[in-house]
């Protein structure tokens, strides 16, 4: 994180302001992914009028980075009027797409509303691989028919490659498609369980050893030596840490108005449908409960040896069963990204050497 | 200054308030900026149809203490700086402020 970014940053958590919202726009979608978190079915989204009124709400209430995501988000007719009004209210706007829907007209209308970046999933450089994740022929052609246009037209696009044992070896493939078209490259080794808790999608999560491979490639992650270096235990500071900016600095909303501190952290906080915005931020007791939360409280982290490197998703966690608890996940991680135990396993909660799951905060970007 | 000057804030950034300072962040580059208060005010005020001298007048003089000549300086330096970012926009003349149309049609 730059200095000025650290600042901002710093800042917007003393004045209790949601610099980051991810709205998800719909969880329709024109793919399929084997690993998506979500249900397609359209449940009641909100209107043009509602969104953009939550616009209106969150612009006033401070938001700066605005993540519109999905489902597809070009599956909304209303998209482009959304993004626009969006762009009125200043926001600085990344969007989410797998660029199926993305042609001439579309990347145009991007470039000209001033979109700070578009994140597009390529899952291999192998077509059939790619397509095979996205159960939509042709869809790894789509999508990068429509990085070759939104870089034609100079805007900044982010490859972003999930890990699973599908495409457990094609990062390196797609990172060098990512060099070739002028593409930032990020990878996440990431199956995170639906919303609905259901977990049966953690079994594509990649074994132990493909994820050591990851690990220890410096390509992928730097500095082989220190990502991986042995854990030195938290100190005094280490224990007043924040686990991260999920309900301090940041916060997800549904296509249905629902308020969660994360997208990967589904505690229900509220409604913008029946509450100002504003209103849940400031006084949801979920959201006053999520930032009363330091590593000093967690009992099995605070003693854990990689309590102050470790990648813990509190919302992984929340999702086992406790926001203050481990996440199996992530001691998993800790124990392969440098081979020592964690408290949570050698407590018997994280006991399996093998992996089950991967949180979504070791995300590595290149 | 020979001629009034005119200012008025690009569509290709984004803008928020972040307690009493504005952070403003590049669409074309994505430089991010953060505006001190003084810098702030002028920010907000710029508008494309009041000169630059006026908004000096009214907005800086009467609440800080300096002189109409050095703080029209200050003002005119900085709202170079931030158009050599792509931030502003300066003209001699009015400049006509960009609608955002309620319906985009493809």
């Amino acid at each position: 994180m730059s200095g000025l970014i650290a600042e901002i940053a710093a800042k917007a958590l003393q004045f209790n302001i949601p610099l980051n919202v991810q709205l998800d726009l719909t969880y329709r979608c024109n793919e399929r992914c084997i690993h998506c978190y979500l249900n397609h079915d359209d449940h009641g989204e909100m209107t043009t009028a509602e969104i953009r009124d939550l616009l209106d709400q969150m612009a006033d209430a401070g938001v700066f980075y605005l993540t519109l995501s999905g489902g597809e988000i070009l599956m909304r007719r209303d998209f482009f009027e959304i993004l626009e009004y969006a762009r009125k209210r200043t926001f600085c706007v990344k969007l989410k797409t797998n660029g199926i829907l993305i042609r001439k007209k579309e990347a145009e209308r991007i470039k000209a509303l001033g979109v700070e970046s578009v994140q597009i999933s390529i899952y291999s450089h192998a077509p059939k691989v790619h397509d095979a994740i996205s159960k939509l022929p042709g869809s790894f052609e789509h999508s990068m028919n429509a990085i070759r246009l939104l870089r034609s037209h100079g805007i900044h696009v982010i490859i972003a490659n999930v890990l699973m044992v599908q495409n457990a070896t094609d990062y390196a493939g797609v990172k060098a498609l990512a060099a070739e078209l002028g593409a930032q490259f990020i990878m996440d080794p990431t199956i995170t369980p639906m919303m609905n808790g259901d977990r049966s999608i953690l079994n594509l999560n990649v074994e132990e050893a493909a994820l050591r491979e990851v690990f220890r490639n410096g390509d992928v992650v730097g500095n082989v030596e220190e990502f991986c270096a042995p854990p030195q235990g938290p100190d005094a500071d280490a224990l007043e840490m924040l686990p991260c900016s999920a309900g301090h600095t940041a916060c997800y909303v549904s296509p249905y108005g629902d308020v969660y501190p994360c997208v990967q952290f589904p505690l229900p906080s509220g409604n913008v449908r029946r509450m100002k915005f504003a209103d849940i931020w400031r006084d949801s007791p979920q959201l006053k409960e999520v930032r009363t939360i330091t590593l000093r409280d967690m009992p099995s982290c605070s003693k854990c040896i990689h309590g102050a490197t470790c990648t813990r998703c509190p919302g992984l966690a929340y999702m086992e069963g406790n926001m203050r608890g481990p996440s199996s996940a992530d001691c998993e991680k800790s124990f392969v990204r440098t081979g020592v135990a964690t408290a949570g396993m050698l407590a018997g909660r994280a006991t399996s050497p093998h992996l089950r799951s991967h949180s979504a905060l070791v995300q590595i970007q290149l | 200054m020979s001629c009034k000057r005119y200012v008025s804030r690009s569509t290709a950034i984004a803008a928020r308030m972040l307690g009493d300072e504005m952070m403003v962040m590049s669409a074309t580059s994505s430089t991010l900026f953060t505006l001190n208060e003084v810098a702030t005010v002028i920010w907000e005020a710029v508008d494309g149809a009041t000169p630059l001298e006026e908004i000096v007048t009214q907005k800086i003089c009467g609440r800080y203490d300096v002189t109409p000549e050095v703080a029209l300086q200050d003002a005119d330096a900085l709202v170079k700086q931030l158009a050599e970012y792509g931030l502003l926009l300066l003209s001699d003349r009015p400049i006509e402020q960009p609608t955002c149309s309620r319906k985009v049609n493809l």
